[in-house]
């Protein structure tokens, strides 16, 4: 085996006056020819930024490699000139990004960004350049590369727009590839189907890997080797059997004790009382037409969807983006309008209610968001956006005060927290911000919209134990709108799986991962990452 | 069906959606007028300082100013609808003619303006936000500031100060040296020699405008995502700048534009007056205090199609731009 990178006593400095001096600090790391390696780390570990300085990529010149060296083929690419980077990059080494919509220039298309590639490294006629995109996107298994080629990224659907960066990025053979988290921004059965790809053509070419990642799961399938890195530091590198199998360094211990287990956690009894009971609700969303006509694009988000919720009971909608779990969630909140359909709470049915007519009820369910960053207002203090609930449904100043500040008792925040304001808390610290301002108006039925999918898996495991306590202590029922199948297996008691706007499965969350009914749900069964490689967890059938 | 012949069925059901929108601005713009107190048999009998009332009622009948309101513009309207602006009692003129005539220079100062602004506007924001923080940025920073802030009738003034008066560079007002009866190639560098301190004097606070937009859209398109995947694969910095950033940064500027041109025409009152340029700007400065609602009428009429057209013609500049926006 070749070496091809090796990365020595890497620094990477941050600019003055931040937090930490260095983003990345004293990295070793190598890679060999025909192997995946797997970096992999929670945010701020300086995972990202150690794959930037190989490529010369960080954001000069706040942000640059203060020490050690990067060699590639007996060249130190940290001293290289930009020119000499310029031909590396794209021939020698290229890199795929987490968010193919924004790394793909929106006004040019697929085709013309692939020929820049053959422009700007090889000297070849036009319509050599041509045939050889034709040939990559074929080669990516994308469908019509005819067509394709003049396709802008818009037109293209997340995992064909990945589909086309691996295609753009193996272009020219590399020695290297560096995937920045490839797959984060896909789903579930796509980013399956991605990985796939990624294995295949590596294997194909004999392509070295360098593959960031925040996800165990992804480690699991694809890595050969692993390395784990922690506020800048490489803690701990091996083969992915030693390191997933036999982890050493305690940071890897609790990062592989954090992913959630694809078993589910023993079922517990179900109240007979029903609080909610949603009946064949409809919701659909269009688009186009307007005031001179014009035919319309209608979307149904939700078709005839019906489920009940019982007292004290979590149920689960699962689904891919664009399956309808959100507006579901949305519209029993009525956040959103459903169409048709019943919405029964204690058997009132709040679908018809008006405004006024809905603000008696509001406060009984109530909805924790899934980005902690933008759903609290960075104006107001933390206190406040507890309070204001309360406040709201005529409890005293000093009532809502000592309301928050239980609250926040409970969440596990410190009283200080009341007079703060939200940027200077962190992403798991904001969701439990989010969560006792949900539960401020002591509702009966929390939705929660993805509340952990924006936070570290160490994090989401904490606010994951937070709920479960929370709905045992106030004898909560709760909607938990989740992508992550590991996640659900460990908060639901029952699941609903949805695809395309239709309940496809609902039923106990054991029964639907031992002998899924559907189709789809087996579909998304099969394509969780890393089954079997963690906590007290069995093959699941596929 | 082919992108062309998708735009052009878009283009001619823009047109027909137009039709009712200018319509409804004429009715507007009719009532509006009316609520000024006053009307051109006023300021005709006020100037000839001896006007009996009957003399006024007389006159008024004549004008047709005597029917009700609802009747005028039912009158109005059809003649509208036909091509037939009124007449000018005040210029003793077709008022279709007279803003015709007038119109032409306008044209002329504005799109000159229009391609000054926006050009060199992107330009100097793309020069300023490539060059960030260094002497270049910093010099075309401050002069988008003065400029910004600096009144138009000013500039106009010092212009002419400094390059008319002083230099004898340019001429101080008008649009063409009659005296000198130019035809053909001579008179088109005449109206050009004419037409540079106007430009120059209008275009200043609308360049201002654009670079500093310009400057911040390309410092916003530099951070996107696709920027780093384009030096990932090795492109050169000027080619991410002029293919990749340009294109994506242009699209706000464009709408900026769009939205402006509107404003050109009441911006150009003033320039118009100091550089005695003849165009509708002025016409509709002296119709105003004459009372001249039906020339009034006539010049609101034309810079309602104009901005009509613009807005048109701006929305097929986008989506030329920018793929995502489909014309349908």
């Amino acid at each position: 085996m070749t070496r091809l990178l090796d990365i020595r006593d890497l620094h990477v400095a941050l600019p003055a006056g931040g937090q930490r001096a260095h983003a990345v600090k004293a990295a070793d790391l190598h890679l060999e020819e025909n192997e995946i390696l797997c970096v992999v780390g929670e945010s701020g570990s300086g995972k990202s930024l150690t794959a930037r300085a190989v490529m010369g990529l960080l954001p000069k010149p706040h942000v640059h490699i203060s020490q050690g060296e990067v060699m590639f083929q007996g060249e130190d690419l940290a001293k290289a000139s930009e020119a000499r980077l310029r031909q590396i990059r794209g021939s020698d080494i290229s890199m795929i990004f987490q968010e193919p919509m924004t790394a793909l220039n929106p006004v040019m298309t697929i085709g013309n960004q692939i020929d820049e590639v053959f422009r700007f490294h090889e000297n070849m006629p036009g319509k050599e350049r041509r045939a050889r995109a034709l040939k990559l996107l074929e080669d990516v298994h994308l469908p019509d590369p005819e067509q394709t080629l003049d396709a802008y990224p818009h037109q293209l659907s997340g995992g064909q727009r990945q589909r086309a960066m691996i295609a753009m990025a193996l272009a020219l053979d590399p020695k290297i590839l560096i995937a920045d988290e490839p797959t984060t921004a896909l789903d579930v059965t796509t980013q399956a189907q991605v990985l796939k790809l990624i294995k295949e053509m590596q294997a194909e070419h004999g392509t070295g890997v360098l593959f960031i990642t925040h996800d165990f799961g992804v480690v699991a399938d694809i890595a050969d080797r692993v390395a784990v890195m922690q506020n800048g530091l490489v803690v701990e590198t091996g083969t992915t059997d030693e390191v997933l199998r036999n982890p050493q360094h305690p940071y890897t211990q609790g990062l592989m004790a954090a992913v959630p287990s694809l078993t589910p956690r023993a079922a517990r009894a179900r109240s007979e009382e029903s609080v909610l009971s949603v009946n064949k609700l409809v919701k659909t969303y269009s688009s186009g037409g307007g005031l001179f006509g014009g035919k319309a694009r209608v979307v149904h988000a939700a078709k005839e969807v019906t489920f009940d919720l019982a007292r004290g009971e979590t149920l689960g909608i699962v689904g891919e983006s664009g399956s309808g779990k959100s507006t579901v969630a949305r519209c029993i909140v009525r956040l959103n309008d459903a169409e048709a359909g019943e919405i029964l709470l204690g058997g009132t049915d709040l679908r018809p209610l008006g405004r006024s007519a809905m603000r008696a009820h509001r406060s009984k369910i109530q909805m924790v968001f899934q980005d902690p960053f933008a759903s609290l207002n960075p104006r107001t203090k933390v206190g406040k956006i507890i309070a204001q609930g309360p406040l709201l449904y005529g409890a005293s100043t000093e009532e809502a005060r000592e309301k928050a500040l239980e609250l926040l008792e409970i969440v596990g925040l410190d009283d200080r927290a009341y007079d703060r304001f939200p940027h200077e808390f962190s992403g798991g610290q904001r969701q439990r911000i989010g969560i006792a301002r949900a539960l401020a108006l002591e509702p009966q039925i929390l939705v929660a919209d993805e509340p952990v999918s924006a936070l570290d898996v160490s994090i989401q495991a904490q606010i994951l134990e937070l709920l479960d306590s929370i709905r045992d202590r106030m004898n909560l029922s709760m909607i938990f709108i989740t992508h992550d199948l590991r996640v659900a297996a460990q908060v639901c008691d029952r699941i609903a799986v949805m695809r395309r706007g239709e309940v496809v499965e609902i039923g106990a969350t054991e029964g639907i991962f031992a002998n899924p009914q559907h189709e789809y749900t087996r579909d998304l069964l099969s394509a969780v990452p890393g089954k079997g490689w963690f906590a007290s967890e069995t093959a699941v059938a596929s | 069906m082919s992108q062309s012949s998708k735009r052009i069925r878009y283009v001619l059901k823009r047109l027909l959606q137009a039709i009712p929108i200018i319509l409804a601005i004429v009715v507007l713009n009719f009532f509006l007028l009316q609520l000024a107190e006053g009307d051109a048999v006023d300021v005709l009998a006020g100037e000839a300082g001896s006007a009996t009332p009957e003399y006024m009622a007389e006159l008024r009948a004549k004008f047709g100013l005597d029917q009700p309101l609802i009747v005028q513009l039912g009158v109005y309207l059809k003649n509208v609808v036909m091509l037939d602006l009124g007449y000018s009692f005040r210029h003793e003129m077709p008022v279709s003619q007279l803003v015709f005539d007038r119109f032409i220079p306008t044209l002329i100062l504005m799109s000159s303006t229009i391609v000054i602004a926006v050009g060199f506007g992107i330009i100097l924001g793309l020069i300023a936000a490539t060059g960030l923080n260094t002497w270049r940025d910093t010099a075309i920073s401050v002069f988008a500031l003065i400029t910004y802030a600096t009144p138009l009738f000013w500039v106009g003034l010092m212009l002419i100060v400094v390059f008319s008066l002083n230099l004898g560079w340019f001429p101080t007002s008008g649009m063409e040296n009659f005296a000198m009866f130019y035809s053909g190639w001579d008179r088109v560098v005449d109206i050009a020699h004419h037409l540079v301190l106007p430009t120059i004097t209008l275009s200043l606070f609308y360049l201002a405008l654009y670079t500093r937009l310009m400057r911040a859209s390309v410092l916003e398109q530099q951070g996107e995502d696709y920027v780093t995947t384009a030096r990932a694969k090795g492109l050169t910095e000027r080619r991410i700048v002029f293919v990749h950033v340009l294109r994506n940064a242009l699209l706000p500027v464009v709408t900026m534009a769009g939205v402006q041109v509107g404003a050109l025409i009441g911006g150009s009152v003033i320039v118009e007056s100091v550089f005695a340029w003849p165009g509708l700007g002025m016409l509709a400065f002296e119709a105003l205090f004459s009372r001249d609602l039906n020339l009034l009428l006539g010049i609101f009429l034309l810079s309602a199609s104009l901005v009509v057209a613009v807005n048109l013609v701006v929305d097929i500049i986008y989506s030329l731009l920018d793929p995502r926006i489909e014309v349908s």
